[in-house]
């Protein structure tokens, strides 16, 4: 029978690079269930009996945060057979307290006290017996980037496993270990019974969690209360206080035998002088400025150093421009599938050009994705969270959430994604919700297209673009966390800076290609399907009493059909092409009064505003078709196209407005998959991509009714009523007192928030 | 009363007693600091807030507003 071993320790003690090692490439990666905590687990290298849980990086085992109650369920009701408990040896004080808490599960446990190498480079001594011996485990030295131990370390846990032995240390006062007697004494029969001192404790400290769990008798639970206050009267203190103490007594206590310290107390190593310069009062800001603009220079920018462009551009004009259509040709070809037919059409203009558009982001992405895990990897990424967090709780968010937004002015898939490295859970859901709000790469050309177009090329459509995205981060941010599913403190910031050290390149590598990887899977499923209902939709309608290809169709019709159709769309007849027969226009007739009050409720641009959902640089490319438009390619931002455009929107403000709508709405299809995953949910997917199309719809239309009266370009009727309508609603929401949750909002963890 | 929001920075200052419940006193307390722990004050976000802390041998940031339910002596 397979042995599991549960890998556990502090976030930043070594314990990813101590699980890479030991698996190697043998890993699964997954979700826990019901959450969006990642979940990795592998078999040891040489040793396929052998199965390795990574839990995720903890401090504690208290009820409040997702990894903890996580971790807890696993530990509790999976019982691994044995846990390996990864220590930082250069933090031991810190890191033995989550030890002391595991060490009540009754598994058999080895520690392993990692970075042993830093800890004798500094001159301090860890007497490894005699640590082993207080904790009642077996501890062992490793130095997990060094590969030294780690194989050693596994072994003795698989070994601990096999004995099957667990015998706990009394670890607090004797007041408080006769209260735990008594408890176990009363919950005899209704627990395991190795894990009886574990519940006891938690009863002790009045764990929400296992008191709903164990459904105690009202009896019981006044004995158990009796003895709770009894020991909190005599220590004038809470039980959950008087535990806490007690551990880091016993600590202090186990370290006082075991450890020598060598130098003083507060000296400064590398990283403390390092640091002094990266957080300092007056560089801290300009160093990060400059970090940021690098990582946004070498990944997206269009400069001689971005990397990542250069790769882009690649991958989109030769790979999926020359080379994956040329093979699909010669592919078809072999197999005797005509061009022009509808297989043909199917897989060339549907799913390769689709999943092309997408993949052709892949090599910007994976430079981005390096840059963030050698950020993360030196430990810059929490100094990031600690300049910025002063400005980003203004408005409800933390400072991590600052690198979601920068990340999708590039691209909002890796921006979702960056969103991860958020601890809580509401706050890393409005961040997911609010990021792609910021305008991507491939809402350029709509920009340059409405600027060129309506506005004289005036630079300031851009600029407003940028600021539109930011507000409506902002203002998000604001109105949300009014609402009772966001309320509440924007989480606990107690937040470890951990030290900084020299990237590992494998560590980085792999945190790399993980995160590509699992873009390119996303886009191949969510692209795949929607390309091929775009292409349907577009290719196939009915031409004069006929379904079928409207293109095959289109070549028999006569002039009269053709003015006909004029007449439907109200267009000139010149202007008639083959797709205005296809179902997408006729979706689009259908959708179009619903824009109409946003100034663009021409057929066109709602076609447009619907192939964007694909990829947004699609919007202006649809144009092109729509009008007609016979030259060779349709420059970027479509200046061949320009008058048509002016001629569809009469009120130039009505150009702003389908902008805005288009820079807000609904991100792309890949986006929304990137959403759903990271959502892990389809009512927050749904919830989140609905409340970015209603801000969309709200701004677009306050924009075009409010605004344009004020221009003179709109004259006032009804729309204008609702215009100040929902400029009310929405200064309301803005300043409104919000939901509060009842006896102290810091009440509200993040468990009970994912609910 | 005195709290670790008066601290100045380079000073050390002892825990006395911690007020507040609830998650984040939980996870204070988780992060090491506990009565009668010494902490020294390393240095203020250059925005003011949050502030860096060494405690029980590792850096800490904790935010002002939280800093005020941590009395020291």
């Amino acid at each position: 029978m397979a042995i599991r071993i549960a890998l556990a320790g502090n976030p930043n003690s070594g314990k990813t690079t101590l699980f890479n090692s030991l698996t190697g490439s043998n890993q699964y990666v997954g979700n826990w269930p019901g959450v969006t905590v990642e979940k990795k687990g592998g078999t040891l290298k040489g040793n396929k009996e052998v199965e390795i849980q990574d839990l995720p990086g903890i401090y504690s085992l208290s009820p409040y945060t997702l990894e903890e109650v996580v971790s807890r369920q696993y530990l509790v009701t999976d019982r691994p057979d044995g846990i390996l408990n990864i220590v930082d040896g250069t933090n031991i004080e810190r890191n033995l307290y989550l030890t002391t808490q595991l060490a009540e599960l009754g598994i058999p446990m080895v520690v392993a006290v990692n970075m042993m190498d830093l800890v004798r480079k500094k001159g301090d001594r860890i007497d490894i017996g005699a640590l082993g011996k207080a904790l009642g485990c077996e501890a062992v030295e490793i130095a997990a980037l060094k590969g030294e131990g780690n194989q050693e370390a596994a072994a003795k846990a698989v070994a601990a496993a096999k004995a099957g032995k667990a015998a706990p240390s009394a670890v607090f006062e004797e007041d408080v270990e006769t209260a735990l007697q008594k408890i176990s004494e009363q919950i005899k029969g209704s627990v395991p019974e190795n894990l009886s001192r574990w519940y006891a404790v938690k009863l002790f400290e009045r764990d929400e969690k296992v008191v709903a769990d164990l459904k105690l008798s009202a009896d019981r639970l006044g004995a158990i209360e009796r003895e709770i206050e009894a020991v909190e009267k005599a220590q004038d203190d809470d039980s959950e206080s008087i535990i806490t103490n007690q551990r880091y007594q016993f600590i202090a206590k186990v370290l006082a035998g075991a450890v020598k310290k060598a130098g003083g107390k507060h000296g400064l190593t590398v990283s403390d002088k390092v640091d002094r310069i990266v957080t300092n009062r007056i560089l801290g800001l300009p160093i990060f400025a400059v970090v940021m603009f690098l990582v946004y220079a070498i990944a997206m920018g269009g400069w001689a150093i971005s990397i990542g462009t250069m790769g882009t551009n690649f991958a989109n004009d030769v790979i999926f421009g020359e080379w994956v259509p040329g093979l699909f040709d010669t592919i078809l070809g072999a197999l005797g599938v005509a061009e022009g037919s509808v297989v043909y059409g199917l897989i060339q203009d549907g799913i390769v050009a689709g999943v092309g558009a997408v993949l052709g982001f892949v090599p910007q992405m994976l430079v981005l994705f390096l840059l963030l895990a050698i950020l993360e990897d030196i430990g810059y990424m929490s100094r990031v969270a600690f300049v910025m967090d002063r400005i980003f709780r203004q408005f409800g968010l933390s400072g991590k959430s600052f690198i979601p937004c920068l990340v999708a002015t590039g691209c909002g898939i890796p921006g979702i994604m960056a969103s991860r490295t958020i601890e809580n859970d509401r706050d890393r859901k409005l961040t997911v919700m609010t990021t792609t709000f910021m305008p991507c790469g491939a809402k350029l050309p709509i920009i340059g297209l409405v600027a060129g177009a309506i506005f004289g090329e005036s630079p300031w459509v851009a600029v407003s673009a940028y600021f539109i995205g930011i507000g409506s981060v902002v203002l998000s941010g604001i109105i949300l966390k009014k609402f009772k599913a966001f309320a509440g403190e924007p989480s606990p910031f107690v937040m470890e800076l951990p030290a900084y050290h020299v990237p590992s390149v494998g560590n980085v590598l792999r945190a790399t290609w993980e995160r590509g990887w699992s873009f390119i899977k996303r886009a191949g499923s969510v692209i795949v399907i929607s390309s091929v209902v775009i292409w349907f939709l577009s290719s196939f309608g009915t031409v004069d009493g006929n379904f079928g290809l409207v293109d095959d169709l289109w070549e028999n019709v006569d002039d009269a059909y053709i003015e006909s159709v004029a007449q439907d769309m109200d267009i000139s007849a010149d202007e008639v092409v083959a797709m205005d027969d296809s179902l997408l226009a006729g979706v689009g007739n259908v959708i179009a009064p619903v824009f109409r009050p946003l100034g663009f409720g021409k057929w066109r641009a709602t076609v447009a505003t619907i192939t964007g959902l694909v990829a947004k640089e699609e919007v202006v490319g649809t144009f092109g078709v729509l009008y007609n438009y016979e030259g060779e390619e349709l420059s970027e931002n479509g200046d061949e196209i320009w008058d048509n455009v002016r001629a569809d929107f009469p009120a130039a403000v009505g150009g702003f407005a389908f902008m805005i709508f288009n820079l807000l709405c609904a991100p792309c299809f890949a986006a929304i998959g990137a959403i759903k995953r990271e959502m892990n949910n389809a009512k927050w997917t749904w919830a989140a991509i609905g409340y970015m199309t209603a801000w969309a719809y709200v701004l677009a239309l306050i924009t075009y009714q409010v605004v344009g009266l004020i221009l003179g370009q709109v004259a006032f009727g009804f729309g204008t009523i609702i215009g100040f309508l929902l400029l009310a609603g929405l200064i309301y929401l803005l300043v409104r007192k919000g939901y509060v949750p009842e006896e102290g909002a810091r009440n509200l963890t993040s468990v009970q928030a994912a609910r | 009363m005195k709290t670790l929001k008066d601290v100045a920075v380079g000073e050390t200052c002892v825990v006395s007693k911690l007020h507040g419940e609830g998650p984040v006193k939980r996870r204070i307390m988780d992060m090491g600091i506990t009565k009668g722990v010494e902490i020294f004050v390393r240095k203020v976000a250059p925005l003011g807030d949050p502030m860096e802390l060494n405690v029980r041998g590792y850096e800490l940031s904790v935010r002002k507003g939280d800093a005020e339910m941590i009395e020291v002596i």
